[in-house]
């Protein structure tokens, strides 16, 4: 058995160590397993995408805050620990792989049929990300506006019946009409 | 044994027997209560949520196709609009208004969003006499333009002063309310306009008997955030909108001396008697009439006999 070999069965050792005892801080993932900005363009319709800051927002507040226990941080909501209190790091953390766009819809009418559901209230993606940013903003008091995150676009518009004169739109933005 | 009857036993009889008439009436009409489809759906309002963006405002107005706004839907100085002493109340032009209300204590208002709460048992649909209102298994309560005759008794009737009238319009009599986007969202499983647009999930669309299951979860689970209570559990005899709150309903508008029973079992004694008092009541009137005048009728002819 040459060095490298060895190296690499004691790095996967390693690793099965960190499977089997999650919740070492060491293991859990932080900010820089993050990328710097997300766009987050999934619903973008009636509003641009949003560029999100998640490098300052890690500096701002915890992963849990945001991700809840799917970034193997332990310090939860009580409501939460019940069940995940030594939950590890979840394979997914991004918020569209638990909250899905789709919300309401016949198929999550029914889910409640099943006797194991627990999650019986899980809010969709995009109340997922308004009411995680907005309480938030609005204690910091960061923008909590609507347009303070994300820029209206023509459709959107016209959904909310804003005119040319009067309306608060910007002055760039009325004369590309 | 003289069996004659007189008057006074008449008399005593009749009103022993309407009287008992009118109970045995009543008690079939109390033992028909209806306690709503069962798989009807419905929509848990939470308040503590609301940031009054209107986008439920501005959603229904495309889905429904009403008439432009005066204001656009982002202005927010329409929540400062009184009218009469009133907040913004739905009319011709909006089936579902947002209000701002602020809370002593709290830093932050709360904003409330009005329509038509669909009850189980809808006060607009018994007082409708050309059964223009219909209340469907989905849990919608629809109204038929073609039958309607523009009387506006159910607007008297509403609890909530939900349904209004299309004053502009004076050959065409039209109620016009929220139908739970019935016809083009509803049937085909889809929620309606408002609930899709809402972006801070205020709105949760879902069968009844499981937004009453998400919303004693939520009042468990976010100890002291809520008032424990559900507004339209059992309020007008129950509605398919229901609103969660984190103030005193009364302090967000709400009236909570609505009863808890439906507001037609007010009229549903009454009404059962009607069709007796106009088959009976003509007879036994008209009874009384000829008993009284047939002593003097009885006179008039000996003494009209006498003069012959």
């Amino acid at each position: 058995m040459n060095t490298k070999t060895k190296a690499v069965l004691a790095a996967a050792v390693l690793m099965l160590i960190g499977v089997l005892h999650p919740g070492q801080p060491c293991l859990a993932m932080d900010e820089h397993d993050a990328p710097d900005t997300v766009t987050i363009n999934a619903l973008a319709d009636l509003y641009q995408p949003v560029e999100f800051s998640h490098k300052r927002h890690t500096k701002l507040t915890r992963c849990k805050d945001c991700h809840h226990h799917t970034t193997g941080q332990q310090d939860m909501d009580v409501n939460c620990v019940r069940c995940h209190a030594h939950s590890p790091e979840a394979g997914t953390v991004s918020c569209k792989d638990c909250h899905t766009q789709k919300q309401f819809y016949p198929e999550q009418v029914t889910a409640t049929d099943n006797p194991n559901l627990y999650h019986i209230d899980k809010p969709g993606l995009k109340g997922a990300y308004h009411l995680n940013c907005v309480p938030c903003h609005v204690k910091k008091n960061a923008p909590s506006d609507c347009e303070g995150c994300h820029a209206l676009t023509e459709k959107g518009k016209k959904f909310f019946d804003i005119k040319e004169k009067g309306a608060p739109v910007s002055k760039k933005e009325s004369h590309a009409h | 044994m003289n069996t004659r009857l007189n008057r006074r036993g008449f008399l005593q009889g009749s009103l022993a027997a309407g009287a008992a008439a009118t109970i045995s009436v009543s008690n079939n009409s109390q033992a028909a209560t209806f306690e709503g489809y069962p798989e009807s759906m419905g929509v848990l309002v939470d308040l503590s949520r609301c940031v009054g963006c209107r986008s439920c405002e501005a959603a229904c107005n495309k889905e429904q196709n009403l008439p432009a706004p005066a204001l656009p839907f982002n202005d927010f100085s329409v929540f400062d609009e009184m009218m009469h002493g009133q907040k913004r109340r739905t009319d011709e032009t909006r089936y579902t208004v947002v209000n701002r209300y602020k809370i002593p204590g709290r830093e932050h208002p709360l904003f409330r969003k009005i329509q038509c709460n669909h009850c189980q048992e809808p006060a607009c649909l018994t007082s409708c006499f050309v059964n223009a209102y219909t209340k469907t298994p989905e849990g919608a309560v629809i109204y038929n333009a073609d039958v309607c005759v523009g009387c506006r008794t159910c607007m008297v009737a509403c609890p909530f002063y939900i349904p209004t009238f299309r004053y502009s319009s004076a050959f065409h009599p039209r109620i016009m309310k929220c139908v739970f986007c019935y016809d083009t969202r509803l049937t085909k499983g889809k929620p309606p306009a408002c609930v899709e647009a809402c972006p801070q999930e205020v709105l949760t669309f879902g069968r009844r008997t499981d937004l009453l299951e998400k919303g004693r979860q939520r009042i468990r689970e976010n100890a002291g955030d809520y008032v424990d209570h559900i507004y339209g559990e059992h309020e007008a005899g129950g509605t398919a909108w229901m609103y969660l709150s984190p103030a005193p309903f009364e302090q967000v508008g709400f009236d909570t001396t609505v009863p808890k029973e439906p507001i037609l079992n007010y009229v549903k004694d009454f009404l059962s008697i009607v069709p007796m008092v106009l088959t009976i009541w003509p007879a036994l009137f008209a009874g009384f009439h000829l008993l009284a005048h047939r002593k003097e009728k009885m006179e008039q002819q000996k003494k009209n006999e006498g003069e012959v």
